[in-house]
């Protein structure tokens, strides 16, 4: 009786396999994060918009910003990662990117015990997340 | 000792106020700033890091997560746009819930079986959410925001919480879904066993957090843990961690359409996270020495402050 208790009580597999890549993907993110914002800060990258100029930008709205700054939206920060500033975007992408990489992960679990619909969840979850990660879910301007 | 407490907590809280008042130089300064003059380039980011320390304090003491106070403060009294506002906000709560969910779900107080289907619903609907709010005019989002804000506050001020709610009888989708689990009461070694019920209708709810969380940027714990606890019954413990969890899945999502709309400048992003960061790991060191209910006060009220703002900006006053 105790011993089905001290079971109840335990994350099941899935969560405790959940938790493992959710935390594992949390430092990595936030460690290449703090690694390329001091190679930005420090100026041992030079960035696509000169340190002294970055205040004019942010007050802008984003589509003045982009227009303004001549950055393109979407993942066109990929082809820009030779820049101080853009190479930040890798830690963030790695931050909004784990939670695809948990759900994905726990589905074969799931199906091996048989949960058939929390497994089917998950797939939408990562098409879902998939989806706004894509870019292709249009956004309307200011 | 509880002076000292009551002390530190009105330090911080003054130095909070100073930096977010004393420069109306920050609201006249942020034309200037937005011309380029004026201030060194490290000057807004590392005022954004001491505001955003002294928040993190603030958040942990008061209860509150960091994107609610983040979002209405920062947009309210530094010269950037609403919208890098509100794609920082995002990082800076889905961070905190990537801090904490790890340890929540291993010690089985977050439950991954009741977060998946509400975290479907939520994240669709930030999705929704976040492409309203960027289609939006911002001065529309603006007065969204304050009236938002200011019914957090409400919300504050008035939800009740119940530790382990009754819930006579499971109802139909959370026993099809399987939606109940077992956790021990630390202080009492009570063994709790929990279900939820009235289900459809809190998943109906999810769908208006989703889509404000995504529009606003919030996070959105203060509605997370009404809903999950007070509605459909999930002890407190329970829903406070669940709703953490559950920030990681809603933020996510509407995190991606702000990035990819461009809606992230680093220079704002990574002294938000820092700043927030440590910020919550004085303010749990702090807990032990500070008074809460004074500090919870001290953020509604800084809360209704912003809110305020925020609609009078939007307004154009």
């Amino acid at each position: 009786m105790e011993e089905k208790t001290n079971d109840l009580l335990k994350a099941t597999p899935e969560q405790i396999l959940y938790a493992k890549i959710l935390e594992w993907g949390m430092y990595f993110g936030l460690l290449i994060l703090f690694i390329t914002f001091g190679l930005y800060t420090f100026g041992i990258i030079d960035p696509y918009i000169p340190l002294d100029k970055i205040s004019k930008y942010w007050s802008y709205n984003v589509h003045e910003y982009l227009v303004h700054a001549g950055i393109k939206d979407g993942w066109a920060w990929l082809g820009m990662l030779k820049y101080g500033d853009f190479i930040n975007f890798i830690g963030v992408a790695i931050l909004a990117g784990v939670t695809i990489i948990c759900y994905a992960a726990i589905v074969p679990t799931l199906l091996r015990s048989k949960d058939v619909v929390y497994a089917v969840l998950a797939v939408l979850e990562v098409i879902i997340l998939s989806a706004a990660a894509s870019g292709l879910l249009a956004v309307g301007g200011h | 000792m509880r002076i000292n407490g009551k002390l530190w907590a009105m330090i911080l809280v003054g130095l909070f106020l100073l930096m977010v008042w004393a420069p109306p130089a920050f609201a006249e300064a942020s034309a200037e700033a937005a011309a380029g003059d004026g201030h060194a380039w490290w000057f807004w980011p590392l005022l954004l890091f001491v505001v955003t320390f002294i928040m993190g304090i603030l958040a942990v003491l008061g209860g509150v997560g960091g994107g609610v106070l983040f979002v209405p403060i920062i947009s309210g009294f530094f010269p950037f746009h609403l919208d890098f506002v509100r794609g920082t906000g995002l990082l800076v709560a889905l961070s905190g819930a990537l801090a904490a969910g790890p340890g929540l779900l291993k010690m089985n107080l977050a439950s991954l079986r009741l977060a998946i289907p509400v975290a479907l619903i939520a994240s669709t609907c930030a999705i929704i959410g976040a492409m309203i709010g960027l289609a939006l005019p911002t001065n529309i989002v603006q007065i969204a925001l304050g009236a938002t804000i200011l019914g957090i506050c409400i919300l504050m001020l008035t939800a009740k919480k119940s530790e382990v709610p009754e819930v006579p009888q499971a109802d139909r989708l959370s026993s099809a879904l399987r939606i109940c689990g077992v956790y021990q009461e630390a202080s009492t070694g009570e063994i709790i066993d929990w279900k939820v019920h009235r289900t459809p209708l809190g998943l109906v709810l999810f769908v208006l957090i989703g889509i404000m969380a995504g529009m606003f940027g919030l996070g959105a714990g203060w509605a997370n843990v009404p809903v999950l606890n007070l509605l459909m019954g999930a002890p407190l413990k329970i829903s406070v961690a669940t709703s953490k969890f559950l920030l990681s899945i809603t933020d996510t999502s509407a995190a991606w359409i702000y990035m990819n709309k461009g809606c992230v400048i680093p220079m704002m992003v990574v002294p938000s996270l820092v700043g927030i960061m440590l910020g919550s790991f004085v303010g749990v060191r702090l807990l032990k020495i500070a008074k809460p209910t004074f500090i919870r006060w001290m953020v509604i009220a800084i809360l209704a402050f912003a809110g305020i703002k925020a609609l009078s900006k939007g307004l154009g006053f």
